[in-house]
């Protein structure tokens, strides 16, 4: 049984990566991890763009366009947030979310 | 005469404080505080001289300068004979207050400052007729005021700081939302924070209904409208001397000017809607402050209730809507801010001496200072209201304007306004009786009569007191044809 | 008539405070009195001046009363005008004579009197505050001016009785009086409200006009049943019972006796307490028209006030107290005789006769008080005794004073009485037997004293060695000028000056009518004499006969406990404390409530903000999926 892929599949995709992002950021204690996790999200976002671009406007790029632009925010994103966390390493020697907890009332 | 000079002034003063060494910030200080009396004198003169001259536009030296266009609100500048009547009292009081403050040495540079701040802020507020400025002016009032007591206060300073900063801010905050509600419930053409535009298209009686209350007890909150007064013994009590005055002579001044100003005039109908109201507050709080202030044992305590007892006849005046009522609620605020200026000074230079405020641990202080316990009978007969000084004045137009609409409610208001003058002697007789005679008390031996700078502080303000209960006809000749334009508004329609 | 004079009939004694009370002692050093003393010499003069040209001016058939100086003073919105004025008619050139003579007579006196005193200037200056305000409250022409000046005698009666200022009882009297005559003075200010909304005006002339004219008649505005006029009359009333110490507002008046005695015999006898008899013959044409009810409320309480004080006056043993309660007794009778309305207004004359006959013996007795205190160094009868050869030339201005006020012919005080109680057996008898029994007890009460004071036991000087003097020549010589005052006083035909209408009043004295006040005038006497001339056990048994009914009459039948009972019970405990209370407590912990509230709320949320980042993220999804589904429940419904 040969199924052409479709809009439905994609938004599966994406909606399982997103999931699974949500629950990694949620539940790991390792900053590492949930950044990787915030990229999971970023990503079935791109999907999502993608999918949609493709099966509802196929005329156009803007979901395209906006991909190009999350790739680029991602990867800012990742530089900032990588610097935080090794300055958190240098001041706490870890990068346990939990040992981070100052900033509160 | 160009208005800004009034607001330039105090700006000028304030900004050489800040540059000039603190050793000169007080001398600076009392220039610029005589400067202002100079400028506030001219501006009655030829105020005056205008109406002599036979110019009878209510509002004179009338200047608009844009602001916010944008915003719609612009600088809008221009004084009847009421905002003529406040600057006098304002200008009398900063000299007397700078005066009284000469020996501050803590943190004097901004001590003086702020003194100047809050005079330069009164006197944007008296003479702006664009509500968003005049509003931007009682804010500038209002924050000198929470540092006075927070840094140079006594007793429970951070307490009565926040009390007095926080309830004040509620006020305004009642104010801003009324000003707003008022501006966008307008129609979009005809929206604008303009006095005098506002006065001349009216307003919805629907749109009045409910922003005159707000405007109202938001102004109500700064002249100690029953229930909103509590930051009164409060604040007045940890208060600086200087701080007191100000608080009381100028401050309690801009609420009962607002109310006028800002509530009354541009909202007639809404006055008429909740004149009963107000008068029934207005009596509480005349009654209930005097039977409260006979149980303190402070004397600051008992200046501060009393306070709130003679600011009640500032509302019942214009809770009452005619003319006589709200020209002696004019009259009650200067008198009230000359004579609770006049008390408080004393009573911060009775303290400097005796080292306690409490009445009982005073007494005979007569024979020790002749000249400030002297002074502090004239302002004890001012407040009870002995003729020849500027409260009998002031209490007799708002009793006679109270009697005037003849019908049980009105009459049972002014009488019971009227007991409070019994009340009133009862605890300024106990108070001032029991510090000036009777043997000395041991607090009061070896101490030093006033000084230079406090006698001419105390002189002043007794000229101001004198001047208005023995010639009462120039304050009414001034204060009347503004009271009338209120008058007409309201009866307008 | 000059109006410059008039004005400055009370602008000197003005002046004389001004610069005293300015000046002080560094200026005039113990010149002050003479500097005031003249002041009040001239202002004497001019109020003679006064006087003899109004009285003197025969060219109508009746006294008018002139509006001699006018000047609008304050505006009130409703066209009602304040003016500040003088107001010329008989009484007031009467008053302006009583008033300026007898200051000047304690001018004089007080420069032996009060010699030596620390605050000797201030002392003259409050007389010269005090004869101001008083000069300025007979001729004001309205009735608010008098109000003005009513306040003013008031502080300056309070100024003066709290005068020795360190000794807590004078600071507890003058504190009593300032505020019983303030009470009364609420009502008085409710009154003028009252007349002032009804007539449109205050000035006089025109508060007549107005109010006796049919038109405002009929717009009365009746309230519990009772015209407005009444009302009004009734309440100016109240303030007229304060100042003149009418029961039951008479307390302050024997406490004020804490003051120097040149202050009592000015203020508290001659002057300013018959403030109120005068406000309500300034009133007359007025209360003649009002309700009676209103005129049988001035004459009951005038009528018992003389009979309740003059029996407190028989039990007191204070000589100063003694007197208060006469003055008390004595008003009373002026009170009486103004509310016993009649056709002839007789009544209207004999009291201001009897105000004008009373001030000078009684200045008089007050002025001899003074000399005998400072020669006996007490007020208290007991320390006295055989003065009658000590001091001679008081001994004698001391009983011409006696006689005087016990209606003796042909002594000052039996002319006047004599037409009051003529007044009041026309027209009200039940009055007049209680006056006359008042002119009995006023006859014993004074002639104990006399008795005491002059005869009963031998004096003991207690310095012994060198003999003392009477008291200087400024002090007697007043005493001697009051005392030809007091024989020759009633021989004045005041019935041709000064009456209701302004046309003279001519009193047709009978011989027969005189013979029962006389005669229990000295029965009163003869009793005295038998029970005081010697030492003698008899005045304990009469106490003692008399039991609790002296007991009470003693301690002045409790009133000033009731009245402290009400104002401490009432007004502090039952009002001010629960209002102090209420403030601290509800008031504040509602204004405390809604801080704490807001605090409470915020640490009550605060935990929210824990600073880990996973629950950061936890709201967030939480709070984008509400969003999301409100959204799409109300927008995704297409």
């Amino acid at each position: 049984m040969n199924v052409e892929p479709g809009l439905f599949h994609f938004l599966v995709i994406g909606a399982v990566l997103f999931f699974i992002g949500i629950y990694g950021f949620l539940t790991r204690r390792n900053l590492i991890t949930m950044l990787m996790s915030v990229e999971l999200i970023l990503n079935s976002v791109n999907i999502n763009f993608i999918a949609f671009n493709k099966y509802l406007w196929p005329g156009t790029l803007d979901g395209a366009f906006f991909t190009v632009f999350i790739i680029a925010i991602a990867a800012a994103e990742a530089a900032v947030a990588i610097a935080i966390i090794i300055n958190l390493f240098r001041s706490h020697q870890s990068i346990n979310v939990e040992v981070a907890e100052e900033m509160k009332y | 005469m160009n208005l800004l000079w009034m607001v330039g002034a105090p700006l000028l003063t304030g900004l050489a404080i800040v540059l000039a060494p603190a050793r000169y910030a007080r001398l600076i200080a009392l220039g610029g505080a005589i400067l202002q009396m100079a400028l506030v004198m001219g501006l009655y003169f030829s105020f005056t001289h205008e109406r002599e001259v036979g110019n009878v536009f209510p509002l004179l030296f009338e200047k608009q300068y844009q602001w916010f266009p944008s915003l719609g609100f612009s600088l809008h500048i221009g004084v009847d004979g009421i905002a003529v009547a406040m600057m006098m009292l304002t200008a009398f009081v900063v000299v007397a207050g700078v005066l009284v403050s000469w020996r501050m040495e803590h943190m004097k540079k901004e001590f003086f400052f702020f003194l100047t701040l809050l005079a330069f802020g009164a006197y944007g507020f008296f003479m702006s007729m664009d509500l968003m400025v005049m509003f931007f002016f009682l804010e500038v009032a209002v924050i000198p005021k929470y540092l006075f007591i927070s840094i140079w206060g006594s007793g429970n300073k951070t307490y009565s700081a926040n009390k007095l900063a926080l309830m004040l801010m509620g006020g305004s905050a009642l104010i801003l939302v009324g000003i707003l509600g008022l501006y966008f419930s307008l129609p979009p053409e005809s929206r604008t924070f303009d006095m005098a535009k506002l006065a001349e298209t009216g307003i919805g009686f629907e749109i009045q209904r409910w922003v005159f209350p707000l405007v109202f007890v938001g102004f109500g909150v700064f002249t100690a409208l029953f229930p909103f007064h509590t930051w009164v013994p409060d604040g007045h009590s940890s208060a600086p001397t200087a701080g007191s005055m100000f608080l009381a002579g100028i401050s309690m001044k801009l609420g009962g000017y607002g109310c006028l100003r800002a509530a009354t005039y541009l909202m007639p109908e809404g006055a008429r809607e909740y004149a009963n109201i107000i008068i029934v507050l207005a009596s509480i709080a005349i009654i209930y402050g005097a039977f409260a202030t006979m149980m303190q044992k402070d004397l600051k305590y008992i200046n501060a209730y009393s306070s709130i007892s003679h600011c009640g006849f500032v509302l019942l005046g214009i809770g009452m809507l005619t003319k006589t009522a709200i020209t002696g609620a004019v009259f009650q605020m200067v008198s009230h801010g000359l004579m609770t200026a006049l008390f408080f000074a004393i009573i911060g230079m009775v303290y400097e001496r005796t080292h306690t405020r409490l009445v009982e641990q005073m007494g005979g202080l007569l024979k020790v200072m002749p000249f400030i316990i002297t002074a502090m009978f004239i302002a004890g007969f001012c407040s009870l209201g002995l003729p020849g000084l500027s409260g009998f004045v002031a209490e007799m137009t708002v009793f006679v304007g109270s009697w005037e609409t003849q019908d049980v409610f009105h009459r049972t208001a002014t009488v019971i306004g009227a007991m409070s003058i019994v009340v009133t002697a009862v605890y300024i007789l106990r108070a001032v009786g029991q510090v000036a005679m009777g043997p000395l008390a041991a607090s009061g031996e070896g101490v030093e009569d006033a000084r230079w700078y406090e006698r001419w502080s105390v002189i002043i303000l007794i000229a101001g007191i004198l001047a208005m209960g023995l010639a009462p006809f120039w304050l009414y000749e001034l204060v009347s044809p503004g009271v009338d334009v209120i008058v007409n508004q309201l009866a307008g329609e | 008539m000059n109006t410059t004079n008039i004005i400055l009939i009370p602008l000197l004694p003005l002046l004389s405070f001004i610069l005293l009370g300015l000046g002080g002692k560094r200026l005039f050093g113990d010149k002050a009195g003479w500097i005031a003393t003249v002041a009040m010499l001239i202002s004497f003069i001019l109020a003679c001046g006064v006087a003899m040209n109004y009285f003197g001016d025969h060219s109508d058939d009746a006294y008018v009363s002139k509006i001699v100086f006018n000047f609008p003073w304050l505006h009130f919105g409703n066209g009602l005008q304040i003016n500040m004025g003088a107001l010329i008619d008989p009484i007031t050139s009467l008053m302006l004579f009583v008033v300026t003579f007898i200051s000047l007579m304690v001018h004089i006196f007080s420069l032996a009197y009060m010699k030596g005193e620390d605050r000797f200037h201030i002392y003259y200056a409050f007389l010269g505050l005090f004869t101001f305000s008083m000069l300025g409250l007979v001729i004001s022409s309205n009735l608010f001016q008098i109000y003005i000046f009513w306040e003013l005698v008031g502080v300056s009666s309070f100024l003066l009785i709290g005068f020795y200022y360190q000794k807590t009882t004078a600071l507890a009297a003058a504190k009593k009086a300032f505020i019983v005559t303030r009470f009364a003075d609420l009502g008085f200010l409710i009154g003028i409200l009252v007349l002032s909304a009804q007539a449109h005006t205050l000035d006089f002339q025109q508060l007549m006009i107005n109010l006796t004219s049919t038109e405002y008649a009929s717009a009365a505005g009746a309230f519990m049943g009772i015209s407005a006029l009444s009302w009004g009359l009734a309440l100016v009333f109240m303030g007229a019972a304060g100042k003149s110490a009418m029961f039951p507002l008479h307390i302050w008046l024997p406490d004020a006796m804490e003051g120097p005695t040149p202050v009592s015999a000015l203020i508290h006898a001659a002057t300013m307490v018959v403030a109120g008899v005068f406000l309500v013959a300034r009133l007359y044409p007025l209360y003649s028209i009002a309700d009676v009810g209103v005129q049988s409320l001035i004459s009951s309480v005038g009528a018992f006030t003389a009979v309740f004080a003059a029996v407190i006056a028989c039990t007191q043993t204070d000589i100063k107290r003694v007197l208060a309660y006469s003055t008390v007794s004595q008003i009373g009778f002026m009170m009486f005789s103004l509310g016993i309305m009649s056709e002839d207004h007789l009544g209207f004359t004999a009291s201001m006769f009897h105000l004008f006959t009373h001030a000078i013996f009684k200045a008089l007795l007050f002025l001899a008080a003074g000399v005998i205190i400072h020669y006996v160094h007490s007020n208290e009868m007991q320390d006295m005794g055989g003065l009658s050869k000590k001091m001679p030339v008081t001994h004698l201005v001391f009983l011409l004073a006696c006689l005087a006020i016990a209606g003796i012919p042909p002594f000052a005080g039996f002319f006047s009485k004599e037409e009051i109680l003529l007044n009041a057996w026309n027209n009200n008898r039940s009055i007049f037997f209680m006056a006359l029994l008042t002119s009995g007890l006023t006859a014993f009460y004074m002639f104990r004293l006399y008795f005491s004071i002059f005869w009963n036991k031998p004096h003991h000087d207690h310095d012994h060695g060198h003999s003392k003097k009477e008291g200087s020549w400024f002090e007697l010589v007043p005493l001697m000028i009051l005392g030809v005052g007091t024989v020759l006083a009633g021989f004045v035909p005041f019935g041709e000056y000064v009456s209701a209408d302004g046309k003279p009043h001519h009193v047709n004295m009978d011989l027969q009518f005189s013979l029962a006040p006389v005669g229990i005038a000295l029965l009163g006497i003869l009793l005295a004499a038998w029970m005081y001339f010697k030492e003698s056990t008899k005045p304990e048994k009469t106490a003692a006969g008399f039991g609790v009914f002296y007991k009470a009459a003693k301690h002045k039948f409790y009133i000033d406990e009731i009245w402290l009972g009400f104002t401490k019970g009432v007004l502090f405990n039952l009002i001010g404390r629960p209002a102090a209370w209420f403030d601290k407590n509800v008031i504040d912990t509602l204004v405390k409530g809604t801080g704490s509230a807001t605090q409470g709320a915020a640490e009550g949320i605060k935990g929210m903000q824990s600073g880990k980042v996973q629950q950061y993220g936890l709201y967030f999804l939480f709070g984008i999926i509400i969003i999301v589904s409100v959204f799409l429940f109300t927008q995704g419904g297409r």
